[in-house]
C-alpha cells in the first residue's frame, strides 16, 4: 500500500505492507533512525514520537494506519529547550532511550499546559495547575531507562516547565 | 605510581561531547550504521531444553518470496576451532539449553525473515532437563577460579570452631536477572575482499574480534569492529555471544550482501548472558561489642553446561571485614541452561547483598548502630591479602552520609497508610586494571588527534578521555580529537569491571608522555607517538580498592506491602573523579540499578520448559521513572597516587554494590519483617 | 507475522459487514493489544479493519448519564471534564493504566477488547488453552504469580488486564455493540466472560459484533480506584479495587464494587456489596464484606498472596472513600 507523510518536515511516499510498523518503517525503510527499537512491544518507549502532535508508541503503529500524518522525531524536535536540558543535566547516558524521552517529554508538557490529570493529581476534577516531581516521574514513566538517568531526566524537564511557567507560555 | 597529571580540563563537569547527537537521536548505533541492500536475518532458537535437533524441514520458509536462504546446522559454513562452546554455533545438531539457536532466515525484509522463521518446522530427540538451582544439588562442584580469577576458597583460622558470643546464621538468595540495556544486541555483518566488517554493539571492539578470530579461522586483521556508540550493555556487550558467529555464517551466506541482525527483547533472555541466581549461607560471629570472630560466606550458583562462568560472589566479603576466622567459598551446578555472564559488579553486587544484610542482622543481635558496627570492624589492611590498601575510606563515607542523610536518631514511624524506616550498608568494588590498550597521538591540522579503540557505552568515554588527553598533552580541552570504537584504532581493553577510563587514561597518558619526549610543545604536522598501558608496581604493593555507603529510606504500605524508595544517598571514595557531571551520572544510575535489584529484578526460569518466561519488559521489571525519586550520589575530595596517572579507581560498578542490602535494610526498620530474598516484593511485607 | 489485509472502514455498516462475511477478519482499533499479538503470533487474521477513524469519538452527555463513543482514546477520555466530575473513578483507572504514549492510542472499545494476559499465552511456544483449545494450561503448574484467584477453570487462569473496564464494571456501565443484525447493549460486568471450558473466548461478542460506545449511567462523585503493582507505574494490577459507595449517616446506602487482576473478567464483587449495603461504616465491616467477597477465592501457590492483598485494598480503598480512621 501506498502512504504519504511528513516525516520531521519532509515529505515521504512509500510503499509498505500492512504488517510494516510505523517503526520498521522509519527505521528500515526511510532510514530515519532517531526512533528506537528497545522492546518492540510497548514495553519501554524507545520508539516514542509525536504523531500529529500527540507522543505515540510508533512499535505499535502500523504504518497504514498512519496515512497523511505528521510524525516528529527528536530530529525533527532539533534545538529545543527539552533537548538543551537534558545535555545541560545530563539526563542520559548510552543515549539509546533518549530521543524517545525528549519526544515524550515535549508531548507530556504539550498534556500537563491542556490541564490533563495523571494517576498522581490528587483530585482528577479539579484543574491542574504546574507540575510536581512526582508528576513528572509519573507521566514519564512510559519511557524506561536502563543506564538510571531518571533523577537528572526530572531534573531537566522540571527545569524546562518552571522556565515555561515563569514565561507563561507552552514549554515547547 | 608515575606521577598525577596536574588536573585541569580533569575534574570540570563539561557535557559530553555526544550529547546533542544523542538528544536528537542521530548518533549511529550498531543497527544504524547506512547500509546498501541488507538482508535481515531472523534466528531460529530450540525449543527444548536438551536433546538434539533430529530434523528441520525450511522448505516452506525458503519457498516464501523474499527469503535469500534458511541456515542450519546442516548448511552452515565450518568453524575452525569448538575450543570456545559458546560460539560454537550451527555446527552440531546438539541442544543444550533453550533458546539456543539452532538456525536463522536470511531476508529481504525483516517481516519476510519473521515470517519465515514461523515457518521452518523442527524435530527435536529430547531429553530430560535439569534448570533448577538447589542447594543440594548432587552434581556441586568447586571451580577451579572464579570470575576473573580469584581462587575459589578461602580459609583462615578455623570456622567452625569458633564459639562467638553472637551468631548470625542465615541463608539469603539472590534470583536469575538479566542486563536488558535498552538497544539490543546487533549486528551488521558483510565480507569483502576476505575481510569481516562487523558493525556490532560492544564494549569492546578489540575483545570482540580477539574472541571471534580463531572461531572463524581468521586472522584477527582479517576482521574490523565498529562501534562508535554502544546503547548500554552493563557487562552483557562485554565479549561476543552466540549471535555475533550466527551473524558472521549468514553474512558468508548472502552471496556479497551485509546481514542485519538484531536480536528480539525475547531473544536477548536466552543469549547474552544474564547474573546467575545465588544461594548464600553467610555465618557472622561476634563479641557482644561486635568485634567480628567468624566471617563465613559459602555461595552456591549455577553455570550452564556449554561453558563454565564462576561468578565471584563471596570475593567482596575477603576484603570486607577482617575476623581470626574466615572462609569463602563458591559452588557451581552446570544446568541446562544459557551461559551465565558479567552483570554489572558481578559477585559484588549480588554477595554483598548478603554479607550487609546479614551486618545489619548482627548489629541489631549485638544492641549496635548498623554504622557503629561497620566503623568498629574496619580493618588496618586489606584481610584478604594482608596489603595494605591504597586508601581506604570507608569509616568517612559512612560519616559522612550519616551526617548528610540524618541517621542520628532514626526511628521507624508511621506516615499516614506508609511505614517509613531507614536504612545503611556498605560497598566495595575493586579497583581493576587491564593491560594490554595501546595509543597512538598524531598531531595534524593544528589539533591532536587521539587514537584508541576504547568503547563508550554510555560511559562518557568520548568526553572524559578526551579531557584526560587534554591534561596529558597540556593542551585545551578542544584542541583534542578523540577516534574511538574501531578495531582500525590502536587495541583497547574492554570497557568493563570499571576499569575503561583508567586503562584506557593511563595509555593515552603514556601516548603524550612520549609524544612530549619527541616533539616538545611546537610539533609539525603529522608528528605522531604511540603509548601503551604502563605497568604499575604499586598494583602488586597496595590492595585497591573503592567504597561506598549506602543510605536509604523505605516506604512500605501498611495494607498492601507495596514498597517505595523516596530517598538514596551513596557517598563514595573512588579517587579522584575525572568528570564530576558523568561520574555522578554513573554512581547514580548504579543505585537506580540496584534500586531495581532490589525491588523489580527476577527472571523466572520456567522448569517446565527451561526458558526464562518472562521475556520481556512488560514482565521483567526495570525502575520505571516513577519508582526513582531522590537518589543523590556524592564522593570524598581524594585522589589515590597508585591507582594510575588521573588518581582515579572507577565509578561504573560501585552505585550497585550495597544499595539493595540498604533498601533491605530499610525495609526492616520500616516493619520489622526481614527480607533475606530478592526482590523485595510486597506479598512479602503483607500482612 | 503473516501477511494480512487492510481495509479502513468508512462507515460502522460497512465494518460490521467486512468483518461479519470473513471469519479471518478482526477489528483494528489503536492497536496497542493486536499489534503486540501479530508481532507474537498469538494473533494471526487474514484481514484488519480499522475503525480507529469512525466518527465514534465523541463523549456526550445522556439524560441521566454518559455516552462514550468506542474510538474515544483512553487520554481523551481521562481527561474529558464529564468524566473527571462524574465519574472520577473512571479517571482515576484509565490514568492507572499502560503509560501516556500507550493511552494516547489505545481506544474505548479496544481497552475493552484486550485479550487476558498470561505468560504462556504470550509464548506460542508453550502450550496454551486459550490459543489452542485442548493443549493445556502452562500457568497452573508454572509460574502464575499474576493468575487469577478467582473464577478460574482447570483449563485457564489468566487474569482480565484492563483498568478502565474495572471501574466501567463498578459503573454499570452498557456496551453498545452493533452487529450484523443490529444493536444490543451488554452490561460491561456480562461483557467478559469466565474461562469455563472454553478460555479462548474473553468476551461473549459474536464474531462481526462491532463496539460503538460506553454507556455510563448517573453519576458516582464519591468513587475511587485504587491500583496495586510492584512498579510504581506502567505495570498491571497485582489487584486494583473499583468502588462507588454513598453513605448516610454512617450508614453504607449504595455499594458498587469491582476488582481487578483477580479474575478472567471484571469482577463484580457482588457478596461484598451485599454485606456492605445498610451496615453502618467500620473497619470490621469492611473487612468482613471483603472475605465475604474472597471466600470464594481458589488461589494456586504462586499468587496466593492475592487474597490477602485484595482484602486489604478494599478495606483501604472503602476507607478511603468513607472518610474512616483505621
Amino acid at each position: 500500500m501506498e502512504i504519504t507523510w511528513t516525516v520531521d518536515g519532509e515529505l515521504f511516499v512509500l510503499a509498505v505492507e500492512p504488517r510494516v510498523t510505523v517503526l520498521d518503517a522509519l527505521r528500515e525503510y526511510l532510514g530515519v533512525n532517531s526512533v528506537k527499537k528497545g522492546c518492540d512491544h510497548g514495553q519501554c518507549g524507545a520508539c516514542t514520537a509525536l504523531v500529529d502532535g500527540r507522543r505515540v508508541l510508533t512499535c505499535l503503529s502500523l504504518a497504514v494506519q498512519c496515512d497523511g500524518a505528521e510524525i516528529t522525531t527528536a530530529a525533527g524536535l532539533g534545538e529545543r529547550p527539552v533537548a538543551r536540558a537534558f545535555v545541560e543535566h545530563d539526563g542520559f547516558q548510552c543515549g539509546y532511550c533518549t530521543p524517545g524521552q525528549v519526544c515524550s517529554a515535549v508531548g507530556m508538557l504539550d498534556e500537563a499546559a491542556r490541564g490533563w490529570p495523571s494517576h498522581v493529581t490528587e483530585d482528577v476534577a479539579a484543574d491542574v495547575d504546574g507540575l510536581s516531581d512526582d508528576e513528572i516521574r509519573e507521566r514519564m514513566s512510559g519511557n524506561l531507562c536502563r543506564c538510571g538517568a531518571y533523577v537528572n531526566i526530572v531534573a531537566a524537564i522540571r527545569e524546562v516547565a518552571e522556565r515555561a511557567s515563569r514565561a507563561g507560555e507552552g514549554a515547547r | 605510581m608515575t606521577d598525577l597529571l596536574r588536573p585541569r580540563a580533569i575534574g570540570t563537569p563539561m557535557e559530553r561531547v555526544d550529547g546533542w547527537a544523542k538528544v536528537t537521536g542521530t548518533a549511529p548505533y550498531a543497527f544504524e550504521h547506512p547500509t546498501s541492500a541488507p538482508l535481515y536475518v531472523h534466528p531460529l532458537q530450540a525449543e527444548i531444553a536438551r536433546g538434539e535437533v533430529r530434523y528441520i524441514d525450511s522448505h516452506a520458509a525458503e519457498d516464501l518470496d523474499g527469503v535469500a536462504v534458511v541456515l542450519t546446522h546442516e548448511n552452515a559454513p565450518r568453524l575452525a576451532t569448538d575450543s570456545d562452546a559458546e560460539l560454537w554455533v550451527l555446527q552440531t545438531p546438539e541442544v543444550a539449553f533453550r533458546g539456543q539457536l539452532i538456525g536463522a532466515v536470511l531476508a529481504e525484509t525483516p517481516e519476510i525473515a519473521r515470517q519465515a522463521a514461523g515457518l521452518v518446522r523442527v524435530e527435536y530427540r529430547q531429553e530430560q532437563h535439569d534448570v533448577v538451582l538447589r542447594a543440594n544439588h548432587e552434581a556441586l562442584y568447586t571451580p577451579e577460579v572464579v570470575n576473573p580469577a580469584f581462587p575459589a576458597e578461602s580459609h583462615e583460622g578455623d570456622v567452625e570452631a569458633a564459639r562467638p558470643e553472637v551468631v548470625i546464621e542465615q541463608t539469603y538468595t539472590t534470583p536469575m536477572e538479566h542486563n536488558s540495556p535498552m538497544e539490543p544486541h546487533a549486528t551488521i555483518a558483510s565480507w569483502s575482499n576476505g575481510t569481516l566488517t562487523l558493525h556490532d554493539s560492544t564494549q569492546g571492539v578489540h575483545v570482540m574480534r580477539s574472541r571471534i578470530a580463531p572461531v572463524l579461522g581468521l586472522e584477527p586483521e582479517r576482521i574490523r569492529v565498529i562501534a562508535p556508540h554502544v546503547g548500554g550493555g552493563f557487562g552483557s556487550k562485554g565479549t561476543a555471544h552466540a549471535h555475533n558467529i550466527l551473524a558472521a555464517l549468514a553474512a558468508r551466506m548472502a552471496g556479497g550482501r551485509p546481514v542485519k541482525l538484531a536480536l528480539t527483547r525475547q531473544q536477548m533472555f536466552a543469549l547474552v548472558g544474564y547474573r546467575t541466581p545465588t544461594i548464600q549461607r553467610v555465618r557472622l560471629g561476634a563479641d557482644r561489642d561486635g568485634t567480628l570472630s567468624v566471617v563465613a560466606h559459602d555461595v552456591i550458583e549455577q553455570t550452564a553446561t556449554v561453558q563454565e562462568f564462576a561468578e565471584q560472589t563471596a570475593v567482596g566479603t575477603r576484603t570486607m571485614y577482617a575476623a581470626p576466622n574466615r572462609r569463602t567459598t563458591h559452588r557451581l551446578a552446570a544446568l541446562d541452561v544459557p551461559v551465565p555472564f558479567w552483570m554489572r559488579a558481578p559477585g559484588e553486587a549480588p554477595g554483598m547483598f548478603a554479607t550487609e544484610v546479614a551486618m545489619d542482622e548482627l548489629a541489631e543481635a549485638c544492641g549496635l548502630d548498623p554504622i557503629e558496627l561497620r566503623s568498629h570492624n574496619e580493618p588496618a589492611v586489606d584481610p584478604g591479602t594482608g596489603r595494605p590498601f591504597s586508601a581506604r575510606h570507608l569509616a568517612e563515607c559512612l560519616r559522612e552520609g550519616a551526617e548528610r542523610f540524618g541517621w542520628a536518631g532514626r526511628e521507624p514511624h508511621r506516615d499516614g497508610d506508609w511505614l517509613v524506616g531507614t536504612g545503611v550498608a556498605s560497598a566495595t568494588y575493586p579497583r581493576y586494571a587491564m593491560p594490554g590498550s595501546t595509543a597512538t597521538i598524531r598531531h595534524h591540522a593544528g589539533r591532536y588527534e587521539v587514537l584508541i579503540g576504547a568503547a563508550d557505552l554510555g560511559t562518557g568515554t568520548w568526553t572524559a578521555l578526551s579531557q584526560i588527553a587534554a591534561d596529558a598533552l597540556g593542551c585545551h580541552f578542544e584542541d583534542v580529537r578523540l577516534e574511538i570504537g574501531d578495531t582500525d584504532l590502536p587495541a583497547a581493553t574492554v570497557a568493563g569491571g570499571s576499569s575503561g577510563l583508567g586503562s584506557w587514561g593511563s595509555t593515552v597518558v603514556d601516548a603524550a608522555r612520549r609524544f612530549r619526549e619527541k616533539f616538545g610543545t611546537d610539533p609539525d604536522d603529522g608528528d605522531e607517538a604511540d603509548g601503551a598501558m604502563p605497568d604499575n608496581p604499586d598494583a602488586q604493593r597496595y590492595s585497591m580498592h573503592s567504597f561506598g555507603a549506602h543510605f536509604a529510606e523505605v516506604r512500605v504500605n501498611a495494607d498492601t506491602g507495596e514498597v517505595r524508595v523516596p530517598r538514596m544517598l551513596g557517598v563514595f571514595s573512588v579517587g579522584r573523579v575525572v568528570n564530576p557531571l558523568l561520574a555522578r551520572s554513573q554512581l547514580i544510575g548504579g543505585m537506580t540499578m540496584g534500586l531495581s535489584m532490589a525491588l523489580h529484578e527476577h527472571s523466572v526460569l520456567d522448569p517446565q520448559f527451561g526458558h526464562v518466561i518472562n521475556h520481556d519488559f512488560g514482565q521483567y521489571h526495570i525502575a520505571a521513572h516513577a519508582d526513582v525519586a531522590d537518589i543523590d550520589a556524592i564522593w570524598l575530595d581524594e585522589h589515590d597516587p597508585h591507582s594510575n596517572p588521573m588518581g582515579s579507581r572507577g565509578v561504573g560498578e560501585i552505585g550497585i554494590v550495597g544499595s539493595p542490602a540498604a533498601i533491605a535494610n530499610a525495609a526492616y526498620h520500616a516493619t520489622g519483617i526481614r527480607i533475606r530474598d530478592l526482590p523485595i516484593t510486597p506479598d512479602k511485607l503483607l500482612r | 507475522m503473516n501477511p494480512f489485509d487492510y481495509e479502513q472502514a468508512t462507515d460502522v455498516a460497512h465494518a460490521v459487514g467486512a468483518v461479519t462475511r470473513n471469519p479471518g477478519a478482526v477489528f483494528l482499533a489503536g492497536g496497542t493489544n493486536l499489534v503486540d499479538h501479530l508481532k507474537l503470533g498469538v494473533s494471526d487474521p487474514e484481514l484488519l479493519v480499522d475503525v480507529s477513524r469512525l466518527p465514534l469519538d465523541e463523549v456526550r452527555e445522556l439524560p441521566d448519564g454518559v455516552r462514550v463513543g468506542a474510538a474515544v482514546r483512553n487520554s481523551d477520555l481521562a481527561a474529558h471534564p464529564l468524566i473527571r466530575r462524574r465519574f472520577p473513578v473512571l479517571a482515576q483507572a484509565l490514568l492507572a493504566g499502560a503509560s501516556g504514549q500507550l493511552r494516547n492510542l489505545a481506544t474505548t472499545g479496544g481497552n475493552l477488547m484486550q485479550r487476558t494476559r498470561c505468560p504462556y499465552f504470550q509464548d506460542v511456544t508453550t502450550p496454551c488453552n486459550k490459543r489452542r483449545p485442548g493443549a493445556g494450561c502452562s500457568a497452573i503448574g508454572g509460574h502464575h504469580r499474576d493468575a487469577a484467584i478467582l473464577g478460574t477453570s482447570q483449563h485457564c487462569v489468566a487474569t482480565h488486564p484492563s483498568d478502565m473496564a474495572v471501574a466501567m464494571a463498578a459503573l454499570d456501565g452498557v456496551v453498545r455493540v452493533q452487529g450484523d443484525g443490529g444493536e444490543r447493549g451488554i452490561p460491561v460486568a456480562e461483557f467478559h466472560r469466565l474461562p469455563g471450558d472454553e478460555p479462548q473466548r474473553d468476551t461473549v461478542l459474536r464474531h462481526g459484533e462491532l463496539i460503538t460506545a460506553v454507556d455510563l449511567p448517573g453519576t458516582a462523585s464519591r468513587s475511587v480506584y485504587r491500583k496495586v503493582r510492584e512498579r510504581a507505574s506502567y505495570a498491571f494490577a497485582l489487584v486494583s479495587v473499583a468502588a462507588v459507595v454513598e453513605v448516610e449517616d454512617g450508614v453504607v446506602r449504595e455499594a458498587r464494587i469491582a476488582l481487578g487482576g483477580v479474575a478472567h473478567k471484571p469482577w463484580r464483587a457482588t457478596q461484598a456489596e451485599d454485606a456492605l449495603r445498610g451496615a453502618v461504616v467500620g473497619e470490621q465491616v469492611f473487612r468482613d464484606a471483603a472475605e465475604a467477597e474472597l471466600a470464594a477465592a481458589a488461589p494456586l501457590a504462586g499468587n496466593a498472596f492475592k487474597v490477602p492483598m485484595a482484602r486489604n485494598t478494599l478495606v483501604a480503598a472503602l476507607r478511603q472513600l468513607t472518610g474512616g480512621q483505621r
